[in-house]
């Protein structure tokens, strides 16, 4: 399982999550819409994500769900 | 266990209410159904009840919109001038499909009008309770007796049809005490699976809602509720007739004034003019029925009303040019009187 | 693996009508997410009120009512006087809540009626395509205001937690904003203490959350919450303006 699942269908791409992501690895689709004609957000460097949640926290539409590794 | 007590009729209307169940009262004081409130705000604290005085007739029929949306048999009660106030939660409480009582102690107007009783909120009652498509079950009782009766029945049908439903009486009515027998209802409220009032975790959750944003959506929500209508009007239409059989004059008149109307036919007779009267019981559904019965064996119609006439209206489309249909009333709250009625009658049997 | 978010039970499964980054969506989640951590889902019933949230009734998944426009409170104090068993949100926006519906949000106020308000703030109506709110900033160009909010013409904005906090039936009165994630997280403690109350039977509760309107502001949705930092924070100073758990 990724830390991130991201829900692609149901995001509006408003960017939210991009602008709040400490380490920057999510950008809006740059190579097509979903269904919806949204450019969706994507990651761009999973092994960097420190499952903050705070992409999931400013998200209007629940797009992303958030796992962390056990320790 | 039945029990025959005197009272007013705006007391007999607030205790029809809690013996047909009905608990919750959400109210604001106007002239002339005041003790409608002040009759609820006595008992209904005892017995585990809700007397609730709101802000504003918006607020208190919003409430009442609040309370039948969860489920439980409520009500509210004004005049002419909050009624106007309460006809926002009445259409939304039609578009949702949400049945409550509301009653109507009608006063004169129009705008802040008079206080004397009324008949000037008919149209009002039985074509426009507010904005849409949509209609509401009217009863409206002639003594304090059949206050009792129809506060019942109209709890009962309002559930039966999921309509709102209103009892229009006048100020003359509500303020009149004669002797009641109070009786418990035959029916027991009804089951409401719809109810907003928690889902339990056992279904899925109830939207009580009026708002369909497609056209045909709404549209077929429209006709599904105009179906319940033409169900409504085949099987609850309601009149009584009195003196009617071999009746050449047919007055037709509701409330109170059928008590003016029935003493002037009964002069009549004695002077030799065959006088009847029809009273309308239901005025939605208008009992058309009756009417049709009698416009081809009568000479003509009389409609007393007090306004200026509105209730001649639904006879002249339920007579259908089949016989003169004439009209008098005295408006602004004032109450015809026997005499004045009579002279109509006897100067249409000339 | 374990999860560290995921869409709260209380909110429905469906795509909301929204627009991108309208933080609606931020505050539907935080009112479902407090209706789990209570565990009052079953026993709940949500009052939708008029504008871009009325079709709220679709995405929680309590039992919900739709009322007429401003009429929120008095839906919601007839659901929970004949069901005080019943936990009874309202959802509300500006021009509903300060507006049309300011005797219903005030009379519950004061009669302290037992039940839990969320007043989103955005300063401007947004349903009807941004005409000018109870709540639009001075100086703040909307449809209806396009010179600019005038106050000597048009009128002052109102306070809405700084007017409700005098009166007694108050419980609690929090502003809380949408704008960030740390403002995001105090917003959900605040939601989640304004139901707590009315579960202890505390009386009226409302939080008031800054939200944005990407759409009708004329921003991108990011431009839009540092236009509400910028803009709404100083006009509406983000705090408890009463909570009675203070003075005990």
């Amino acid at each position: 399982m990724e830390k991130l699942t991201i829900n692609r269908e149901k995001c509006k791409g408003c960017g939210l999550c991009v602008s709040v992501c400490p380490k920057k690895i999510l950008r809006l689709s740059e190579d097509g819409f979903n269904s919806k004609g949204y450019r969706a957000v994507e990651v761009t460097d999973i092994d960097k994500c420190i499952s903050c949640a705070m992409c999931a926290t400013i998200c209007p539409d629940v797009v992303i769900r958030v796992e962390r590794a056990e320790r | 266990m039945s029990k025959r007590v005197l009272m007013k009729g705006n007391e007999a209307l607030a205790e029809a209410a809690i013996q047909a169940g009905c608990i919750h009262f959400f109210g604001y004081p106007i002239t002339p159904q005041t003790e409608v409130a002040a009759y609820m705000s006595k008992r209904l604290p005892k017995i585990g009840g809700v007397y609730l005085q709101a802000e504003s007739e918006l607020a208190a029929s919003n409430m009442l919109l609040g309370a039948a949306a969860s489920g439980i048999r409520a009500m509210t009660s004004s005049s002419s001038p909050g009624i106007s106030l309460k006809t926002e939660a009445i259409s939304y409480m039609a578009g949702s499909d949400v049945p409550a009582l509301i009653i109507n102690v009608q006063r004169g107007g129009p705008g802040l009008g008079g206080i004397q009783p009324s008949q000037a909120d008919y149209f009002q009652a039985t074509r426009a309770l507010g904005h849409g498509d949509f209609q509401v079950l009217v009863f409206a009782p002639s003594t304090v007796q059949e206050i009792m009766d129809l506060v019942y029945l109209a709890f009962d049908r309002a559930e039966e049809y999921r309509v709102p439903a209103m009892i229009l009486a006048d100020g003359m009515l509500g303020q009149m005490m004669e002797p009641v027998v109070i009786e418990k209802p035959q029916t027991s409220a009804h089951e409401k699976p719809w109810a907003a009032n928690g889902h339990k975790n056992v279904r899925k959750h109830n939207i009580i809602n009026s708002l369909y944003l497609q056209a045909e959506e709404l549209e077929n929500r429209v006709v599904e509720r105009y179906r319940r209508y033409e169900a409504i009007k085949a099987k609850e239409q309601r009149a009584e007739e009195y003196l009617m059989d071999d009746a050449e004059i047919a007055v037709v008149a509701y409330g109170a004034t059928s008590r003016i109307v029935k003493a002037a036919v009964k002069e009549a007779r004695e002077r030799g003019v065959k006088a009847g009267c029809i009273r309308p019981i239901t005025l939605w559904p208008y009992p058309t029925d009756t009417i049709v019965k009698y416009r081809d064996k009568v000479k003509c119609f009389l409609s007393v009303e007090m306004s200026m006439g509105q209730m001649v209206e639904d006879v002249r489309l339920a007579v259908n040019g089949a016989a003169p249909v004439e009209f008098y009333g005295r408006t602004g709250g004032v109450i015809p009187e026997p005499g004045e009625v009579l002279d109509k009658i006897m100067e249409l049997g000339r | 693996m374990s999860v560290i978010f995921e869409k709260p039970k209380a909110l429905c499964d469906v795509d909301t009508h929204y627009c991108p980054g309208c933080t609606h969506g931020i505050v539907h989640r935080l009112v479902a997410e407090a209706i789990d951590e209570l565990g009052v889902e079953g026993q709940t019933v949500g009052i939708a009120s008029v504008g871009c949230s009325v079709m709220s009734y679709n995405y929680f998944a309590c039992d919900m009512i739709q009322a007429p426009h401003g009429r929120a409170p008095a839906v919601a104090t007839g659901v929970k006087r004949a069901h005080p068993e019943c936990v009874v949100f309202t959802y509300q926006g500006d021009g509903d809540l300060a507006a049309i519906g300011t005797a219903e949000t005030v009379h519950s106020a004061t009669r302290g009626e037992n039940i839990t308000v969320i007043f989103i703030n955005n300063a401007i109506y947004g349903m009807t395509g941004g005409q000018m709110a109870p709540t639009t900033l001075p100086g703040q160009v909307t449809q209806t205001t396009p010179y600019g909010r005038d106050v000597s013409y048009s009128g002052n904005p109102i306070r809405v937690c700084e007017m409700l906090s005098t009166l007694d039936g108050v419980a609690l009165a929090q502003r809380v904003a949408a704008d960030s994630v740390p403002h995001i997280k105090e917003a959900r403690k605040a939601i989640v203490k304004a139901f707590k109350n009315q579960i202890e039977k505390k009386g009226f509760s409302i939080v008031e959350v800054l939200s944005t309107c990407p759409t009708n502001w004329g921003l991108s949705p990011v431009e839009a919450m540092q236009w509400l930092r910028d803009n709404m924070i100083p006009y509406y100073p983000l705090g408890v303006y009463k909570d009675i758990d203070d003075k005990q």
